[in-house]
């Protein structure tokens, strides 16, 4: 195995009294996928959102790339830039028109010049299947649609990583559906993904690891067809059964 | 409740009861018009009482005649649904209207049919209504203050410049269009400043110097509500952002500062302003009180302003700050590109409410010795040439605030409705 592109070491994290991460260690070498699930509560969330320093962590160290995000990191801004997110809540701006949203960050971000970054746009777009809405505003969207744009406009800044933070569970059943697809081919592309979520059927078709959190600990990680043929903690198994 | 029922229309005789209650109702109104127009009593035979209250009754059974669930009649049901939807209701109804009717005729004839126009003095004033004489004489007072007559167009010109510099956004070519809040926040202001400055204050290319103190009338409240709105927008978005700042000692400061001029009167600010300030000037230097008037205004209005726009900071939902970080935007791009647009749409309503407090608040600046038009008028009643036409001054003055006050609350509303995004 190359370097780790992620390199997570025992990183605590706490909100004011409760300690939502417990002593993370994780490596996420380049192209791997790799679905995080648990419970709600269970800190996955926190973790990936440590990953791109929305959150903070308090203890250990997080290297993105080769940068350690710390409060001296001066340039937190191009760690972000290679790192993209996609939300639950979508999160696209509403003032702005999908292909707007997808070509602000490239061009005041990252300098590219206008009419590439649209171009790039119109591709990324095209990816997820959603070009001929570019011109349409977020709100006048379907939910899957939505978080389709969303997905190109984190792609738009040709990132190295992608983090989803549940992707479908904001969505009506019909639409997981043409999301997922796009993850998928996104993931056959070779991108590096950080997926957390509780459809196991997309982790078994795309994930090289599967971990298992609950309590702000990694209770489980394993190989995808490993976690799901013989799990080794009570907890996974129970979980396992109780989703699927 | 019973035994009224059988006063209520059913589907057979629905139209006899629409008709009768709509005549007894039209007979009810009629009466008090007549009363009220032409000053005859038609009920005069009936005894005292019954003779005040027969319209009140007669509308109040023909409105009841009229109530029905559903007609499918359109207006008659509107009428029905908003101001005929119980008994009470209709009395309601009722009485206001007949208090429109009865006030209609006196002040009809006060402010148009006994009132006098014609003459330049009081004399000319003969009738017992209006002397609309003393608004006309006293015009150009009220519009330009005590700045000469004859350079009266001097301002006419400055404020068509100034306008036309602000449609000038308007027409920017579209590769100049992301410089337009460039030009609104910054140049705009700036040269606003130098066209009044120049061609109001005069003193150079040849234009006599016509000191501020001789400003005044409806002039001098645009000129400083105009430069009061202009500043205390931008120092507004400053102090909210800073309030909301993550370094402590900016967001004190504008905690501070904020709290400080919300917590005095305006009235308190500008007496300091035009009395306590000069002293700690260094003698040699001189702020005309004009300016330092717009400056305390405008410190005040910012104070309401940051909290009017901290409110539509404050409820945008935090995935927006999260989006716009995670594309690696810094707090400058982010709030430029991402958050203001959206809050700003959000404060819109708000932030027209404090505009318009501010416009209404520029007569206070009298206090001062500066007279825009509410100050003018309180010159002007006191002009013993003129005593004693006080209400009609007012009444010019109300009118003239209130097209300007609606004028500004008919754009909000334009503005909310272009900006207006489905989330």
């Amino acid at each position: 195995m190359s370097e780790p592109i992620i390199k997570i070491e025992n990183v605590n994290k706490w909100f004011g009294d409760f300690q939502v991460l417990k002593d993370i260690n994780l490596d996420v070498s380049a192209k791997q996928k790799i679905v995080v699930c648990g419970p709600s509560g269970s800190g996955k969330s926190t973790l990936i959102r440590c990953i791109n320093r929305l959150e903070e962590h308090q203890k250990g160290t997080i290297i993105v790339d080769g940068t350690e995000l710390s409060e001296n990191t001066k340039n937190i801004e191009q760690v972000r830039a290679e790192v993209g997110m996609v939300f639950q809540q979508f999160n696209l701006f509403p003032h702005l028109s999908i292909l707007d949203n997808c070509t602000l960050a490239p061009i005041w971000v990252k300098k590219m010049p206008k009419k590439e970054a649209q171009e790039l746009a119109m591709k990324q777009l095209e990816q997820v299947q959603i070009a001929d809405q570019a011109n349409k505003f977020p709100g006048q969207l379907s939910g899957g649609q939505q978080q389709r744009s969303a997905i190109a406009r984190a792609l738009c800044m040709q990132p190295k990583i992608m983090l989803f933070d549940e992707p479908t569970s904001a969505l009506d059943p019909e639409m997981i559906k043409e999301v997922l697809d796009a993850m998928v081919n996104l993931a056959k592309g070779g991108m590096t993904m950080i997926v957390v979520t509780h459809e196991m059927g997309f982790a078994k078709e795309v994930a090289d690891e599967v971990i298992f959190m609950d309590e702000g600990m990694i209770v489980e990680k394993a190989e995808t067809k490993e976690f799901f043929a013989n799990p080794k903690s009570d907890r996974t198994k129970l979980f396992l059964s109780q989703i699927l | 409740m019973n035994s009224l029922n059988f006063l209520k229309s059913n589907k057979q005789n629905f139209y006899y009861f629409l008709y009768l209650g709509l005549f007894l109702f039209s007979i009810s109104i009629l009466d008090v018009a007549i009363n009220s127009f032409l000053k005859i009593n038609v009920t005069s035979f009936l005894p005292g009482i019954l003779s005040i209250f027969l319209p009140l009754i007669l509308g109040f059974v023909g409105l009841n005649f009229i109530r029905t669930e559903y007609s499918g009649i359109k207006s008659l049901d509107i009428v029905n649904k908003n101001i005929n939807t119980n008994n009470f209701n209709a009395i309601l109804t009722l009485l206001i209207i007949f208090a429109i009717i009865k006030a209609t005729p006196p002040s009809l004839s006060w402010m148009i049919f006994d009132a006098n126009i014609s003459g330049d003095t009081k004399e000319a004033c003969t009738g017992t209504g209006a002397c609309w004489t003393y608004v006309k004489v006293w015009f150009r007072r009220f519009m330009y203050g005590m700045y000469p007559n004859d350079l009266h167009w001097r301002i006419n010109l400055a404020f068509i410049l100034v306008i036309a510099l602000g449609f000038f956004g308007f027409f920017l070519r579209d590769n100049l269009k992301k410089y337009l809040a460039l030009y609104y926040v910054i140049i705009y202001p700036i040269i606003a400043f130098l066209v009044i400055y120049y061609l109001i204050s005069g003193g150079s290319f040849g234009l006599v110097w016509v000191e501020t103190g001789a400003w005044g009338g409806l002039s001098l409240t645009f000129i400083v509500s105009f430069f009061c709105l202009i500043f205390c927008f931008p120092l507004g978005m400053v102090l909210a952002l800073g309030r909301r700042s993550s370094l402590p000692m900016i967001r004190y400061i504008s905690i501070g500062y904020i709290e400080f001029w919300r917590g005095v009167p305006l009235i308190t600010v500008l007496f300091m302003s035009s009395v306590m300030f000069p002293m700690f000037l260094p003698e040699d230097f001189f702020m005309d009180k004009l300016v330092r008037v717009i400056i305390a205004i405008t410190l005040f209005e910012g104070a309401y302003c940051a909290e009017v726009i901290r409110g539509g900071l404050q409820a945008l939902p935090r995935g927006q700050y999260d989006a716009a970080k995670s594309l690696g935007m810094g707090y400058w791009k982010m709030h430029i590109f991402v958050i203001l647009p959206q809050a700003l749409k959000l404060v819109i309503p708000g932030i027209c409410n404090t505009f318009l407090a501010l416009v209404k608040d520029t007569p206070l600046i009298f206090v001062v010795g500066l007279a825009e038009l509410a100050g003018m008028l309180a010159l002007a009643k006191t002009n013993p040439k003129w005593l004693g036409f006080a209400m009609e001054g007012y009444i010019f003055a109300a009118i003239i605030f209130w097209i300007i006050c609606y004028a500004m609350s008919k754009y909000s509303y334009n503005l909310e409705a272009k900006y207006k995004t489905e989330r």
